[in-house]
């Protein structure tokens, strides 16, 4: 009966190791920690962890009568094409990674998801709304996001019923994202009757606007649309307020939703933002926190207010969750199953996924709202939602004189 | 037309910025044949020390440049001892190497300690608008400051006796060490110059565009343009380079998308290489 007590701990092993391995579900991702997408992939990586951590205090994903904890798994990408090239892989093949969340902007995700279908992995997206990507026939990739063309169409119809003779002009960082963004919303413009007079594209890592602004000051620009991420968004809206470029309406893409956007002061005032989801949007959750229980809890963990790219990070892992509980299993063929099912809402508004072979992953039910920087009556700066009429929490801030004596005697 | 004259200004005050950028490169260039390529970390390192003496004090960042010129001084020393020292005089890929090492080690520390997040030195003085443009207060004033910097080194290598000692040491080092010159001291302080020059043109660039760790190496590209235009050892030479290069920007950018620049600069950067191998106002080194 030598055997008998190697055998018996071989055993206790194999169900101590065994088990507990079964009952962890490792989601991989890379964050860019470093690099010019720093900032809104913190706020991406904040939004997942709170999740996370959330998910894992209540007792973790329950499927198929077990309880899965979360790990996550995430590397720096630094902002790189390259880097993520060869981090998904890693994800994947070394640290084997049940799912997979996007890192954060368009351009990344466009990379990153080669990998992750190439390998049968689901990827939720969140922070990447370019729609290219979603149009290759992927077949587990999901879009939490509001596609990239219908971005700037709210700030458009905004100004449209402000200043329907408005001359446009169109400045915004060459990458992938942006210029989905912007040509759809040059297409817009056009078709609502709105005056486009200037359009130009710059490197993502412009510091110095002036020359684009004098273009735009020349072209009699009376309102100005585009940006790209956070670092370029927050410069250019900084330094039109320093040359007093004169415009009446301003809706910059991504950077204004950021908190840190208070940092840049009175140029914040009056600059709008295509934003995928405000704490005043109150949606009637099906599934988890509402908004107010979310911003609660994200306040309460990093002492600053969500943006809606932390608010599409929790709500990432909130789906990705609801489909492994729907489908009963960690098995990625039921579970891109139950995601092609789901039709739900919760606290980020309502998620549903295009199913047709063309445009497989595509985000079809949310909607965007546009929200504005005002001053409360304290004169502290704060975000409200101006568009549409149904939605808003204040009125729309029009016309805004940068730099002029309107907003010097403010 | 009053678009193309308001861009040029505009070209005009931040080339002075560039000439200053540029003056710290040419001068190590000049005077010991080394390509610092740690150059643009230092103009980047110069950003920082001005955002942080800013927030830690609060006071006029124009009267902070001094601190900075002084911290830039000295790391200026340290890099010299630690690593260009011994590589003087060897293959200039030897050089190259070794600052290029001293580039990406204080380029990671930098980023372990700041990140790759955007900084910004929120001071702003008035402007001056002109019609519909306005051109700001800072660029007015890193300008001036620009200018009265590179005057003051100018007038430090042609009118003292240091500085002749610094000049003679790049005209023929082995003379300056019979007439008594002791070179080593006198490259060291010609680096820790060049290294000053460089922290006093980021704290410049920072208190008009925001910044990263990353941010100076866009200026040391600029730098090398700026320093092929004017010729090499010739600090006032490179500042009217600068500025022929600001304007120069601001001349296209009427006319064609700003992400053209670069080419502009690097098509400029070949011809002046090919047509004026010395330099429009210098020597070689």
């Amino acid at each position: 009966m030598r055997w008998r007590y190697p055998i018996t701990l071989a055993g206790l092993l194999l169900l101590l190791f065994g088990f507990g391995s079964a009952q962890t579900i490792t989601v991989g991702f890379t964050v860019s920690r470093t690099g010019s997408l720093n900032v809104d992939s913190s706020e991406q990586l904040r939004g997942a962890e709170l999740w996370r951590d959330k998910v894992n205090a209540d007792g973790g994903i329950k499927a198929g009568g077990k309880s899965y904890q979360v790990k996550f798994v995430n590397y720096d990408d630094e902002s790189s094409p390259q880097r993520v090239q060869q981090l998904y892989t890693r994800l994947i093949l070394q640290d084997k990674a049940n799912f997979l969340l996007s890192p954060y902007s368009s351009g990344l995700t466009a990379t990153a998801a080669i990998v992750s279908e190439q390998n049968g992995k689901i990827m939720i997206t969140s922070g990447a709304a370019e729609e290219k990507t979603y149009s290759l026939g992927n077949k587990y990739l999901f879009q939490m996001f509001t596609p990239a063309n219908e971005y700037l169409t709210s700030a458009l119809d905004a100004l449209k019923a402000k200043n329907a003779k408005s001359r446009v002009a169109f400045v915004y960082a060459d990458d992938s994202f942006s210029n989905a963004v912007v040509n759809a919303a040059k297409a817009y413009a056009q078709k609502i009757g709105l005056n486009v007079v200037f359009a130009e594209a710059y490197a993502p890592d412009t510091t110095d606007f002036g020359p684009i602004i004098d273009k735009v000051v020349s072209s009699k620009a009376t309102a100005l649309a585009g940006g790209g991420h956070y670092a370029d968004g927050s410069t250019l809206a900084r330094q039109l307020y320093s040359h007093k470029a004169n415009i009446e309406f301003l809706s910059l893409l991504v950077a204004p939703d950021s908190p840190q956007f208070v940092q840049i002061g009175d140029s914040a005032y009056g600059v709008t933002v295509p934003s995928q989801w405000e704490l005043q949007t109150t949606f009637r959750p099906q599934y988890g926190p509402t908004g107010a229980e979310f911003a609660k809890m994200y306040q309460s963990k990093y002492n600053a207010p969500p943006s809606y790219v932390s608010a599409g990070g929790y709500a990432a892992g909130l789906v990705l969750q609801h489909a492994i509980e729907q489908a009963g299993t960690v098995d990625p063929a039921r579970v891109a199953n139950a995601m092609n099912a789901t039709d739900l809402t919760t606290f980020f508004g309502q998620t549903k996924f295009a199913t047709a072979a063309n445009r497989h992953g595509l985000q079809i039910a949310h909607t965007m709202v546009l929200a504005q920087w005002q001053k409360d009556k304290s004169g502290k700066l704060e975000k409200q939602v101006v568009w549409p009429d149904n939605a808003k929490s204040a009125a729309l801030v029009f016309p805004l004189k940068q730099g002029s004596a309107v907003m010097a005697g403010r | 037309m009053y678009g193309l004259l308001a861009s040029m200004f505009d070209g005009l005050l931040i080339g002075c910025v560039y000439g200053l950028a540029a003056m710290g490169l040419s001068l190590v260039w000049g005077v010991m044949n080394v390509i610092n390529l740690a150059h643009g970390v230092m103009i980047a390192f110069g950003m920082f020390g001005l955002y942080f003496l800013f927030t830690a004090y609060g006071i006029n960042p124009y009267v902070l440049l001094l601190p900075v010129i002084i911290a830039g001084f000295v790391s200026g020393v340290v890099i010299y001892w630690v690593a260009v020292h011994r590589v003087i005089g060897r293959p200039i890929l030897t050089s190259l190497l070794s600052t290029f090492a001293v580039n990406m080690i204080l380029i990671g520390l930098g980023t372990t300690l700041w990140s790759t997040s955007p900084y910004n030195v929120a001071f702003s003085l008035p402007g001056i608008t002109i019609g519909p443009y306005t051109f700001t207060g800072g660029h007015f004033a890193a300008a001036f400051s620009a200018v009265i910097l590179a005057l003051g080194l100018e007038a430090f290598l042609y009118y003292t006796r240091f500085g002749k000692a610094i000049r003679a040491v790049a005209d023929n080092r082995d003379a300056a060490e019979l007439m008594g010159i002791s070179s080593a001291r006198i490259l060291m302080v010609a680096f820790g110059l060049g290294v000053a020059l460089a922290a006093a043109s980021g704290g410049l660039a920072a208190t008009l565009f925001p910044f990263t760790v990353l941010s100076g190496g866009a200026y040391q590209l600029k730098s090398f343009v700026v320093t092929v235009l004017a010729g090499l050892g010739k600090p006032v030479g490179a500042l009217v380079a600068g500025i022929l290069l600001g304007l120069l920007e601001g001349a296209v950018t009427p006319f064609m998308a700003v992400s053209w620049i670069p080419l502009i600069e690097f098509v400029l950067f070949v011809m002046a290489l090919v047509l004026f191998p010395k330099g429009i106002f210098g020597r070689t080194a």
